[in-house]
């Protein structure tokens, strides 16, 4: 019986078959960040198992709230800090080499093919872009994987979306997945990976295959996770050209991970993107989901580009190509927090942020906050935020905040409107 | 392991996410215990009010999907230090699934139409769930009416509230 790639990584690292359904994995990664981990490592000391399964294995970062802005979440940085230290994690990333955590562990080559990975980050299935199983655990899910670097899970049962057509102009990864959350619902893939094929994701780079997987959590998806091909080994070249002879022998190695051509799959679905407009959510669900044309006059006083969905340099290029020689509205404040210090540089480098700045926006150092109303962008009660980030629930930015998802395109042309609008309208 | 059940608090909706049982702004808090008073506040239902409904509530019986979201585990342990142990959905999100038994604390799914029958009969007047965990049976009263309502649990899920949680549980296999 043919396999899906996650069958296949299943196999390779199941370690016990505790009961009938459930599989525990051996992992290979185990990441951290400074909200969920901290927990995690006083329960540890708290039960005198105060230990890592492997110091080499676990990547940890404070991204969250960085700067600390006040007592709580320094010490919750401190909890981190302290803990890397004391167990020699080498990979730790305190504040001027943080990120966003699933922009910069890709960006450090962390995530390979066939790798199995948690971290307490409901969106760590971005990382599933490379064709590895990462999946959003909870704090005590963390804890054992710190302990004994093992994970349980549901055999893996997967959708198959062959994205079909090819990408009208205007339109991104960003609107992709959102049509496809439109389509499925918040429940659509609870409990399923779901593997995205086909030739729009095949052209499309590892930064939009990483948009397109971050937000297979937003249908209830286990793990976005595409096949790694050619651009998968052009993106991870540097971090394995000690491992293979050239690019040829990496790809073939890498194709052992890729679904046989009788997988069986719990559901496959073809998404045909021909005529697709760049979307915008309303209302407290992801997948509530219409063009930007049809959601009428809708005044922002925030726009916000960054997070983990749409915070890498090919958005920060997408949107500074709408905001060149333009100005933001009077009446909008406009945020871009570049989600990885190598992005900001290289946004430097291209004369990105000096656009972005011109243009009226304040460039922030890489964090999270804005993202889930921790900090670096709170919304006020009443306040409207078109945002490129994930999740557009009641509060999520602020309490009494609305949030609208769009592209960073999307975002931009808002931003020079005041409204929600597209590149096409300015 | 614990004792579960008591006053039902009914939550007519579907898709409650995890930023609504526990928003954000509260995940700089380091101890279950100082997640107590924030739980649901942020909660998108009419007439529903967290000051109010949830004092002496011991379990929650919704609708589907929910705990959909964030993977923060902070959700089960909210309800935990608010003394509800048990939930009762049409469906939940996996990640918080997996946290309420890792907590050892229950998430058990019902028919819709079981769901849509207790709401009916039950919701909106004081009713109290009773557990039997050998028989495996949920006991529903109110004023004059009851229910006995049979469900099923994984033996894996099982395991990890029998064990108080998947810590203890792994530590003892791995």
């Amino acid at each position: 019986m043919g396999r899906t790639i996650a069958r296949k990584i299943f196999d390779t690292h199941r370690v016990d078959t505790p009961a009938e359904g459930i599989e525990v994995i051996r992992l290979d990664g185990v990441f951290c960040h400074e909200i969920t981990t901290p927990i995690a490592i006083h329960d540890l000391v708290a039960r005198d198992k105060d230990r890592v399964f492997d110091p080499k294995r676990i990547k940890a970062v404070i991204d969250h709230v960085s700067p600390a802005k006040d007592g709580k979440t320094a010490t919750q940085g401190k909890v981190l800090r302290d803990w890397a230290r004391r167990h020699g994690i080498q990979d730790f990333f305190d504040i001027g080499r943080n990120g966003v955590c699933h922009a910069l562990f890709p960006e450090q080559g962390f995530v390979r093919p066939g790798d199995t990975i948690i971290m307490g980050d409901s969106h760590t299935c971005t990382l599933g872009a490379f064709g590895a199983f990462a999946a959003g655990v909870g704090t005590t899910d963390l804890e054992v994987g710190i302990l004994k670097g093992v994970c349980a899970f549901r055999a893996p049962e997967t959708i198959r979306i062959d994205i079909t057509g090819a990408m009208p102009e205007g339109v991104f990864a960003k609107d992709v997945i959102l049509s496809i959350i439109g389509r499925i619902g918040v429940n659509g893939a609870t409990d399923r990976v779901i593997e995205f094929s086909g030739p729009v994701v095949e052209a499309m780079s590892m930064e939009g295959r990483m948009t397109l997987c971050n937000m297979a959590i937003e249908a209830g998806g286990t793990c976005g996770i595409c096949r790694p091909d050619r651009v998968t080994v052009d993106y991870l070249w540097p971090f394995i050209r000690e491992q293979y002879p050239d690019r040829a022998a990496a790809l073939e190695a890498f194709q052992k991970w890729w679904p046989d051509p009788d997988a069986v799959y719990a559901g496959t679905l073809v998404h045909d993107i021909c005529g697709l407009e760049p979307l915008a959510t309303f209302g407290f669900k992801p997948d509530q989901v219409k063009p930007v044309r049809a959601m009428g006059d809708v005044a922002v006083d925030q726009v916000y580009i960054g997070s983990c969905t749409n915070g890498r340099i090919e958005d920060l290029r997408a949107a500074a190509a709408v905001l060149r020689g333009r100005t933001i509205h009077p009446s909008v404040r406009a945020i871009l927090s570049p989600a990885t210090p190598k992005v900001y540089a290289d946004a430097m480098a291209e004369g990105l942020v000096a656009t972005f700045m011109e243009a009226g926006f304040c460039v922030t150092n890489p964090t999270c906050g804005a993202c889930l109303g921790m900090s670096n962008g709170v919304l006020a009660e009443g306040e409207v935020c078109a945002s490129t980030t994930n999740r557009n629930f009641a509060g999520r930015m602020g309490k009494g905040g609305m949030v609208h998802l769009v592209s960073p395109a999307t975002a931009a042309a808002t931003a020079v409107a005041g409204h929600l609008a597209t590149a096409a309208s300015l | 392991m614990r004792s579960f059940g008591g006053n039902v608090l009914f939550l007519d909706r579907s898709d409650i996410n995890t930023d609504e049982i526990i928003p954000a702004r509260y995940l700089t808090e380091m101890t279950k215990a100082a997640l107590k008073p924030f739980l649901m506040e942020d909660l998108e239902l009419e007439e529903f009010r967290a000051d109010r409904d949830l004092a002496g509530v011991g379990a929650i019986v919704t609708r589907a999907n929910f705990g959909c979201g964030s993977s923060r585990e902070h959700a089960p342990w909210a309800l935990e230090v608010n003394g509800i142990y048990l939930v009762i959905a049409e469906s939940f999100a996996r990640i918080f699934r997996q946290n309420m038994f890792n907590c050892g604390l229950m998430a058990v799914t019902l028919a819709p139409e079981t769901i849509a029958r207790l709401f009916e009969r039950f919701a909106g007047r004081p009713t109290r769930v009773g557990v039997d965990w050998n028989a495996m049976v949920f006991h529903f009263t109110a004023d004059g009416i009851s229910e006995q309502v049979p469900f099923a649990l994984a033996p894996f899920d099982r395991a990890l509230v029998e064990a108080g949680g998947w810590v203890d549980y792994a530590d003892r296999r791995y």
